[in-house]
């Protein structure tokens, strides 16, 4: 059975006896609840304010100089053009990279995913684990999989360290420990690792370094994620700031690179636009620190490098997306996180409220399609449908429209080619709005009715939860201004 | 890449689709943007059949029941004149999602057309009447808070402070986060309603922070939103249509 269709964490383990708190899960079925708790928490609420400002502000700076639509079109033609040719591009891919000595595997769930990770490990009686960033593992669960075969997975991203240290999930896909203060961050690895605790960014980075630096030296194994994988080559293309991705990928004698199909691009050349605009979309860098160009295991001649290149290539859902014209557009994303950087529901709840492994606008359009609209019934709905989303996207996902479209698959209106199409269809609300339909479709009918509320307004409620726990109840005017303009019409009968 | 919009000349006359909101709840608002257009020298034609433009409908999923109510407005404007709209999200569902919601249909050609000639009202008062406006009102410091769909949907973030800027006494004061939405989202705000809560509560904050005396929008949904939260509230800033803030200060 599929992981995915699984609450968001597995159960709780245990934390014997000391005072660690409760470790806390989210899962995308308790949405409302876990907005509400967000909500009132003014950390929470504090913490994803001022870092998603910062964070909009440096891609509004970053992009200052360029000619930001024409790139974006530029963005989005390579995708688009990436996936109207995917099936071809990841045969070549295959090709390519098994040319240079990358050896393919295909999985078509994150359970056959995190089996072939599994077994490639005990092969090799690999028992430690050193990670890179890699949303996709967290997508299928991985370091719980490997966990119970025994073998220890530790993340190296620092932002992942730290939320796994905290036993947590990442609540943003470029920063996983966006949640946290400097504060928060310091009492954590003061109760984890026994470092003195202080507000120095720097000292608690160096401490992280630190005992990360001992884990990459003693690892049988380095995982890491990919940015984009390009198929003429066989190459795959790493970004990171921290070193802990090429660490990962070069100090073990084993690299595993785990990405979903969706990643390959066709050229070289087309991971200069792709790469300018994540970098500053998702952090407002011109480039980062690192950028890792794999085509390979160490040579023959070469002195360093593993020795061996796994690259999994996962479908887990993909595919069927890929079926549907309009759906097709989810399969652009880059990953960039600016959606969610720019999500005024994002900046209020954050990325836990979600319960999913992709947080944000992304997650709402991406997460029904993993888990089913079941499990994700409250996610497309949670949208004004503002656009800002769609505005910040690097490569011009139409993240409203796709909201739209999964509403309507919700309600049973749709293809059906979502799981779970039609499971918030409920008889009540489609009698509301066939009855809106027939008013709004018999103008006399509507002219009369509106005219009532408006000559009977004095009785229009006061109380309209939940509008009016936040809001005066609106009221109908005296007269409507069909009425207004039919009483002119009577004075100055040319208008 | 948005498309330039090619504006026409200033016509004779012009289709006032007046929307379901102003009709019940901001009629003024209505019958403001109908002087608006006719001190123009416009003459103003309101299609006496009209409903709603079925946005409550598309945005909630039900396709079906968004396009037959769309399908009744389709026939109320025959003649070649533009149609205003004094909300940018109708307008916004009139032009953008029209031709996609009768894509593939028999009326999609219509649908194509009667989208080609909406435009939203402050939009078509600067654009194609290149209005110059006198202001006879007190000095007033006002914020504007465009609509998500004016700004994003039909391109339309200036128009309205543009206006505004016409109004000698009148100082345009800018919130923080101006582009940032106010909560409203149609059904969102009651399906989600302590988030909507959370975003109209910011909202109204941020005007008032700015120190504006007064702030108007182009859409009533967002009107309704953020001065039913004012009124709840027992605040004084409160806002009203741009439509009625322009006439009220220029007639």
């Amino acid at each position: 059975m599929n992981q995915l269709t699984q609450p968001q964490r597995p159960a709780d383990s245990a934390q014997g006896g000391s005072a660690a708190p409760a470790v806390q899960t989210f899962d995308p079925r308790h949405f409302h609840a876990q907005a509400h708790d967000a909500l009132t928490n003014p950390q929470i609420r504090n913490n994803f304010r001022t870092a998603m400002d910062g964070l909009m502000t440096k891609r509004r700076d970053a992009f200052a100089e360029w000619d930001l639509e024409t790139l974006r079109q530029l963005g989005a033609n390579v995708r688009l053009r990436a996936l109207a040719k995917l099936p071809d591009l990841l045969e070549r891919l295959e090709r390519n990279c098994q040319a240079n000595g990358i050896q393919v595997h295909w999985a078509e769930d994150g359970e056959q995913a995190c089996r072939i990770i599994r077994e490639l490990c005990e092969a090799r009686g690999a028992k430690r684990m050193i990670k890179g960033k890699s949303m996709v593992s967290e997508e299928m669960h991985l370091n719980a999989h490997l966990e119970e075969a025994g073998i220890e997975a530790l993340e190296s991203d620092l932002g992942e360290y730290l939320v796994q240290m905290a036993q947590e999930t990442p609540s943003h896909i470029i920063m996983p420990a966006i949640h946290k203060n400097t504060g928060e961050i310091a009492e954590l690895m003061h109760d984890k690792t026994g470092i003195e605790r202080t507000l120095d960014a720097d000292a608690l980075t160096a401490a992280a370094r630190a005992q990360l630096r001992e884990r990459f030296m003693a690892a049988d194994v380095g995982l890491s994620g990919v940015n984009f994988a390009v198929a003429e080559t066989g190459t795959l293309c790493l970004v990171e700031n921290e070193g802990n991705g090429r660490l990962t990928t070069t100090v073990p004698p084993m690299h595993i690179a785990v990405t979903g199909i969706e990643k390959v691009v066709e050229h070289l050349q087309d991971v200069a636009p792709l790469y300018a605009l994540l970098t500053r979309s998702a952090t407002g860098q011109p480039v980062t620190t690192y950028f890792n160009m794999i085509s390979g295991p160490r040579k023959p001649d070469e002195h360093d490098g593993p020795r061996e290149v796994h690259l999994v290539l996962v479908d887990n859902g993909r595919s069927r997306i890929y079926q549907d014209d309009e759906l097709l557009d989810t399969l652009r994303c880059i990953r960039c996180g600016a959606c969610m950087n720019h999500c005024p529901v994002y900046t209020r709840v954050g990325g836990h409220t979600y319960g999913t492994t992709y947080p944000g606008p992304i997650g709402k359009i991406l997460m029904p399609h993993l888990l089913g609209l079941d499990a994700t019934r409250d996610l497309p709905s949670a949208s004004s449908l503002c656009g800002a989303c769609g505005e910040a996207c690097p490569v011009k996902i139409p993240i409203p429209d796709l909201l739209v479209r999964l509403r309507k698959e919700a309600v049973g209106e749709g293809r059906g080619n979502v799981p779970g199409a039609g499971v918030k269809r409920d008889a009540k609300e489609v009698a509301a709005w066939k009855g809106w339909q027939w008013l709004a479709t018999h103008p006399a009918a509507w002219r009369a009715g509106t005219g009532i509320a408006g000559r009977f307004k004095a009785l229009s409620p006061d109380r309209l939860p939940p509008w009016t726990d936040y809001r005066a109840a609106p009221k109908p005017a005296g007269r409507t201004l069909h009425a207004m303009i039919k009483a002119r019409r009577k004075q100055e009968p040319s208008v | 890449m948005t498309a330039v919009k090619l504006y026409p000349a200033k016509p004779e006359k012009v289709y006032l689709f007046g929307t379901c909101l102003i009709d019940v709840f901001f009629p003024d608002a209505g019958m403001d943007a109908l002087h608006l257009l006719e001190r123009e020298g416009i003459e103003v034609l309101f299609p006496e059949n009209q409903t709603c433009c079925g946005q409550p409908a598309y945005t909630s999923g039900y396709h079906d029941e968004a396009r037959t109510v769309a399908g009744a407005q389709l026939d109320l404007f025959p003649g070649p004149w533009p149609i205003v709209v004094p909300s940018g999200s109708c307008g916004g569902m009139m032009r953008t999602h029209y031709p996609q919601l009768f894509a593939g249909c028999n009326r999609e050609a219509q649908a194509r057309d009667v989208a080609s000639r909406v435009f939203e009202l402050t939009e078509f008062l600067i654009h194609v009447c290149h209005v110059r406006l006198a202001d006879k009102g007190e000095p007033q410091r006002v914020a504007m808070h465009t609509s998500c769909s004016a700004r994003r949907e039909m391109g339309l973030a200036e128009t309205g402070p543009k206006l505004l800027g016409q109004l000698a006494n009148v100082t345009l004061v800018e919130q923080a986060r101006a582009a940032e939405c106010c909560g409203f989202g149609g059904t969102f705000a009651v399906r989600h309603p302590e988030i909507s809560g959370a975003m109209v509560a910011d909202k109204a904050q941020a005007l008032e922070a700015a120190e504006a005396e007064h702030f108007v929008t182009s859409d009533c949904g967002c009107l309704m939103n953020i001065d039913g939260y004012q009124q709840h509230e027992h605040r004084q800033l409160r806002g009203e249509h741009i439509a009625s803030y322009l006439w009220r200060r220029t007639a």
